[in-house]
């Protein structure tokens, strides 16, 4: 089997609140990339990627994301944009301090 | 103000019921994502980064008191207490869930406003100049005429699935405020030598990945021509228009490759069939649209007070611009303070604003293209207390039109297109430049930021424009020059290679400090000096390290 270059989860949008999701191991969603299943080769990637694709009732829009692990074995963003899609809005908002 | 019908009302309406029920057929399965999002996006509804976004529309930029009090009410009960005017005169909810669209969209028909034409391959809201019916310099109120190509356009059959989306704007000032080359669409009203009231028509402008300035199709197109004119452009592009890329989609690329000579012919040969077989407008219906925008009931003019306290005469030299009437002014409220994302309100700050359009200005209100709030009819009797209320609530920031008067889309802190971050570099830009008084003394400038190729923020037509892509996995940011978006449009010039997140301030700065350099006194503008002396000394205040080896190397 073909190692991907990067460890790999499955992330979307949850259809009813638009929030940013993972596939866990569990095959739920979870709101935490910490919890999201890792896929480390292509197999299980899209493994984990037609399973979310067939609940398109739940999540929109799911894709493979490669990511970075911490010392736990944890996914972590590895790219800017997925970094963004955990934090929120990254800048200061004096206007709105209940962001 | 534009009151709806008996027809708009019901239209709006039933488009609310529909929406629901595809909502909840989306919600149970019935329909999949690909059948839902053209008819989510039909409702301005968008799935972005962190949640969906909905995209109200506020025709040519103008409502009222009571409909921005509205605004407020929504972004309290379903999103997060504030919303963000964008650069299409336009407001975007950031976190609204989906089962609450509904009610967002039947809480804007009840205050007669919808999110209809704000997203999708359509023509999409007409915009205009922020002043318009209020400026010294304007010939015509252009919004009788964008109410009417509203009517005309709003689920036009045979243009409600364009190859892409189609963007028109219109201004009836010859200073030209609301971008028109810059759009699919550009009309300039005029009179010609008969004093008839008429239109330049401008085709194929526009930004994204391929700037284009538009290019004059018609010299003047009498105003009763309009509708068949504006229907021919549309056909010709909807038949020869590419659909295989949606890179090349818009209009601009079909000029490009067709010449617009060729295609004016075309054009003209669909009018001559539209002009026989188009039913004239309805006088009547003109003569209510005109009745809809007619001027406020004006008081005669009164005496100003006499002392001006030098905080208000700053915000003044700034933050008015001429009204037809000179006992009146138009005033813009900025929504960009130094540390606020550019074009942010808060609901609060929207209900004050509706106060004060009722109190002091005629209960009318504009959103500019360049994300500031406009009280358009302001008697200059009342600019000490409304400047005072403005000052109480933090919303006095006295500069407009300058250094931190920055365009910025909403970038990859919202955006699911974005490449990089904007909202935060304005805020670090506005934070270098924060001095008032150094803003003040820079003088007319214009940063305009995007935060991705498509070119939200108008990055293009800023003086100094700066576009966020991604580089070998970071944040980058090139810089344009020179660019323009006003009647003496012009499209930036690159200037290099891209800064790093952590280099784009400091090169901002570095280029502010070469026109202080080079300019002749405080007359001449950032953009004048660009125009007497090109780009290089420009460049070689941004890349300082590559004129040293140049120097060497001479």
């Amino acid at each position: 089997m073909t190692k991907a270059p990067h460890p790999q989860i499955v992330t979307a949008n949850h259809l009813l609140d638009g929030d940013v999701i993972y596939l866990t191991e569990a095959l739920d969603w979870t709101r935490q990339i910490t919890a999201a299943a890792v896929a480390h080769d292509a197999l299980r990637a899209h493994t984990l990627l037609d399973e979310a694709q067939s609940r398109p009732h739940e999540a929109v829009g799911p894709y493979l994301a490669p990511v970075t692990l911490d010392p736990q074995g944890r996914a972590a963003p590895l790219h800017f944009r997925e970094l963004y899609r955990t934090t929120g809005p990254t800048f200061l908002r004096d206007e709105a301090p209940h962001v | 103000m534009y009151d709806y019908t008996a027809f708009d009302a019901a239209f709006v309406r039933d488009r609310v019921a529909q929406f629901r029920d595809q909502v909840e057929r989306r919600i149970s399965g019935a329909l999949t994502e690909d059948e839902f999002k053209p008819l989510r996006l039909m409702n301005g509804l968008y799935l972005q980064l962190h949640a969906y976004m909905l995209r109200v529309a506020i025709p040519y930029g103008t409502l009222n008191g009571a409909q921005m009090r509205q605004l407020a009410m929504i972004a309290d009960r379903w999103d997060r207490g504030y919303g963000h005017f964008t650069t299409r005169q336009n407001i975007q909810f950031n976190w609204p869930k989906l089962r609450d669209v509904p009610d967002m969209l039947d809480a804007l028909a009840d205050v007669e406003m919808h999110a209809i034409q704000t997203s999708g391959n359509c023509i999409r809201n007409v915009t205009t100049d922020q002043f318009a019916g209020a400026a010294a310099d304007e010939i015509a109120d252009p919004r009788p005429v964008a109410e009417l190509i509203r009517q005309w356009s709003t689920d036009h059959p045979e243009f409600t699935w364009l190859p892409r989306k189609f963007k028109i704007a219109i201004t009836g000032s010859p200073h030209d405020r609301a971008v028109t080359r810059a759009h699919d669409i550009g009309l300039r009203m005029l009179r010609n030598a008969a004093g008839e009231e008429g239109f330049e028509v401008l085709v194929g402008g526009g930004l994204g990945r391929t700037p284009m300035l538009g290019k004059v199709v018609r010299d003047f197109l009498p105003r009763a021509d309009l509708l068949p004119y504006l229907e021919a452009i549309l056909q010709t592009y909807n038949l020869l228009g590419r659909r295989d890329n949606k890179y090349k989609a818009r209009i601009k690329i079909l000029v490009h490759e067709t010449g617009i000579e060729t295609l004016r012919a075309m054009i003209e040969d669909a009018f001559a069939e539209n002009r026989r077989s188009f039913a004239p407008v309805d006088p009547a219906l003109l003569e209510r649209l005109e009745a809809a925008f007619a001027p406020p009931d004006f008081e005669p003019p009164a005496a100003v007070p006499q002392f001006l306290s030098p905080a208000l005469r700053s915000f003044m030299d700034t933050n008015l611009h001429p009204h037809r009437l000179g006992h009146y002014a138009s005033v813009t409220v900025s929504l960009k303070p130094v540390g606020g994302a550019p074009g942010d309100a808060t609901s609060d700050q929207m209900r004050l604003l509706a106060d004060l359009a009722e109190t002091y200005a005629h209960d009318e209100l504009r959103v500019s293209h360049e994300q500031n709030i406009i009280l358009p009819h302001v008697p200059r009797r009342h600019l000490p207390s409304l400047f005072a209320r403005l000052q109480a609530a933090g919303l006095a920031t006295a500069n407009v039109g300058l250094v931190s008067d920055i365009i910025a889309c909403p970038g990859m802190d919202y955006c699911a297109l974005a490449t990089a971050r904007s909202i935060p570099v304005a805020q670090r830009i506005a934070r270098a430049f924060e001095d008032i008084d150094r803003q003040h003394d820079i003088g007319a400038l214009k940063i305009k930021i995007s935060g991705c190729i498509n070119a939200c923020g108008h990055h293009h037509v800023g003086h100094i424009g700066i576009l966020g892509l991604e580089k070998a996995g970071v944040e980058s940011y090139q810089i344009t020059l020179g660019g323009d978006g006003t009647e003496t449009a012009a499209i930036g010039e690159r200037a290099g290679p891209g800064f790093s997140w952590d280099e784009i301030v400091p090169a901002v700065e570095r280029l502010i400090g070469a026109y202080l350099d080079l300019r002749h006194g405080r007359a001449e503008s950032f953009l004048e000096v660009y125009r007497r002396l090109g780009a290089a000394p420009f460049k070689a205040a941004l890349y300082p390290e590559a004129a040293e080896r140049r120097a060497h190397a001479g």
